[in-house]
């Protein structure tokens, strides 16, 4: 009925807000929509870094790890569980706010309650696929030596695949350090203390160069961007998880139930959409394509 | 029904569903079609060695109209622009069209600058392709590729 009513109004003969919403709320769009505008931006420079390079490393190969599985390859797999944690989470919280709407206290603390644990299940997933891509150990010809990198800010170690050839010589010039790093990527069984002991040239005739996977370094743009442009979507779902406790604690002390409305839990709610929207792009730019 | 006047701004109110009906369907549109996602993700990771660049282009054209399809269910149920008035959405949609320009600008800039650098410094060329190519074909000719 009241749609039937606003298509009649005219909206622009003055003595009312022609947009017919709260103005905090109203500002929180522009402000959404300021952001949008600095994520697309950081975007939009990945691409046309992306286009400038001969060469782009393949996600598969780069984020295919899920906890507790070891060296499985696990394309998306990891990935997409925090899609879906990120999906429900914004599911909770249109409930939370669904709540609202119907001055629904204990569902409104219920479902924010719910929202938070997922912002900070997210986090986690987060926190370990960084752990684990700036800690892991890849083979990398580097120059005439091999040496071992994880994906940092100023490394990349999935350029093209290395040619044999170049990787045999190499192995004679590479660090003991690298050396070791190599033994234990091939036997398991034996631990880290026992190889460093052992002399280079015993630890060269281990190797089987064969079944070695030796990449060139990789553009070194894909990291900067990479840890860039997720730690700030973090840095937004860390702020989001913030915003979202205020809203707990101030729902709790019966703050909105005395103000007669949860229109602060909306607002709350626009940001934590945006969050998740968010992410659906950096999930298609970083994991899909 | 009645409502609390929350603020001079708002005329009229919007009628609160009675059920979270539609929030579910929409969970369940985006879970679908993130797991179509996934899968069209998975599928070209096993093809895509042995498939033309079209093809490949034509996965990844698939992903990108499937996540603003995700985008616009956000938008427009999770985030409730589309119960807004048609005055407020524009003021939100009509800035983002900018981005339209905004993409193609910048990525045909990124597709200029590898072109230049591989006709002009060959060593880029060599170090930086997996293999050489056979003959050297004009990329400004067969962008993307």
């Amino acid at each position: 009925m009241a749609t039937a009513a606003a298509t009649r109004t005219n909206w622009w003969s003055g003595g009312r807000s022609p947009f017919n919403v709260e103005y905090g709320k109203l500002m929180m769009w522009y402000f959404l929509m300021s952001d949008a505008f600095t994520f697309g931006a950081f975007l939009i420079s990945y691409g046309t870094i992306r286009f400038s390079q001969n060469y782009w490393p393949n996600p598969n190969e780069v984020f295919n790890a899920f906890p507790g599985a070891g060296h499985a390859n696990l394309p998306l797999a990891f990935v997409s569980l925090m899609t879906f944690i990120l999906i429900m989470s914004s599911v909770t919280m249109v409930l939370a706010v669904h709540e609202g709407h119907h001055n629904n206290k204990k569902g409104v603390v219920k479902w924010l309650a719910w929202t938070i644990v997922g912002g900070f299940a997210f986090l986690a997933c987060q926190a370990w696929e960084w752990a684990h891509l700036i800690g892991g150990e890849h083979v990398v010809l580097n120059g005439n030596q091999l040496e071992v990198w994880g994906q940092t800010t100023s490394h990349n170690p999935w350029g093209p695949k290395a040619d044999t050839q170049l990787v045999a010589t190499a192995l004679q010039n590479s660090s003991h350090e690298a050396l070791v790093s190599l033994v234990s990527s091939q036997h398991h069984e034996m631990g880290h203390a026992q190889l460093a002991a052992m002399p280079d040239d015993r630890l060269r005739s281990m190797i089987n160069v064969a079944e070695l996977h030796v990449n060139e370094p990789g553009p070194v743009a894909f990291g900067g961007y990479f840890y860039g442009i997720t730690g700030f979507h973090g840095f937004h779902v860390f702020s989001g998880v913030i915003i979202n406790i205020v809203m707990l604690i101030m729902t709790q002390k019966n703050v909105f139930e005395k103000r007669g409305h949860y229109l602060m839990i909306e607002k709350a709610g626009l940001y934590w959409h945006f969050v998740d929207l968010v992410w659906v792009f950096v999930f298609l730019c970083f994991y899909l394509i | 029904m009645e409502h609390h006047t929350e603020s001079s701004e708002v005329t009229f109110h919007h009628e609160p569903s009675d059920n979270t009906k539609r929030i579910w369907k929409t969970f369940w549109i985006l879970l679908i079609v993130t797991v179509v996602e996934v899968g069209l993700g998975l599928l070209l990771y096993s093809i895509e060695e042995s498939i033309p660049g079209w093809l490949i282009l034509f996965f990844k054209g698939m992903m990108v109209i499937l996540t603003l399809a995700k985008a616009f269910y956000i938008v427009s149920i999770f985030m409730h622009l589309g119960d807004e008035l048609r005055n407020m959405i524009m003021t939100i949609i009509v800035p983002l069209s900018l981005f339209i320009w905004f993409i193609g600008a910048f990525l045909w800039d990124g597709n200029y600058y590898r072109t230049m650098r591989n006709r002009y410094d060959p060593s880029m060329e060599n170090k930086t392709l997996q293999q050489p190519p056979q003959q050297k074909a004009d990329t400004a000719t067969n962008p993307l590729y």
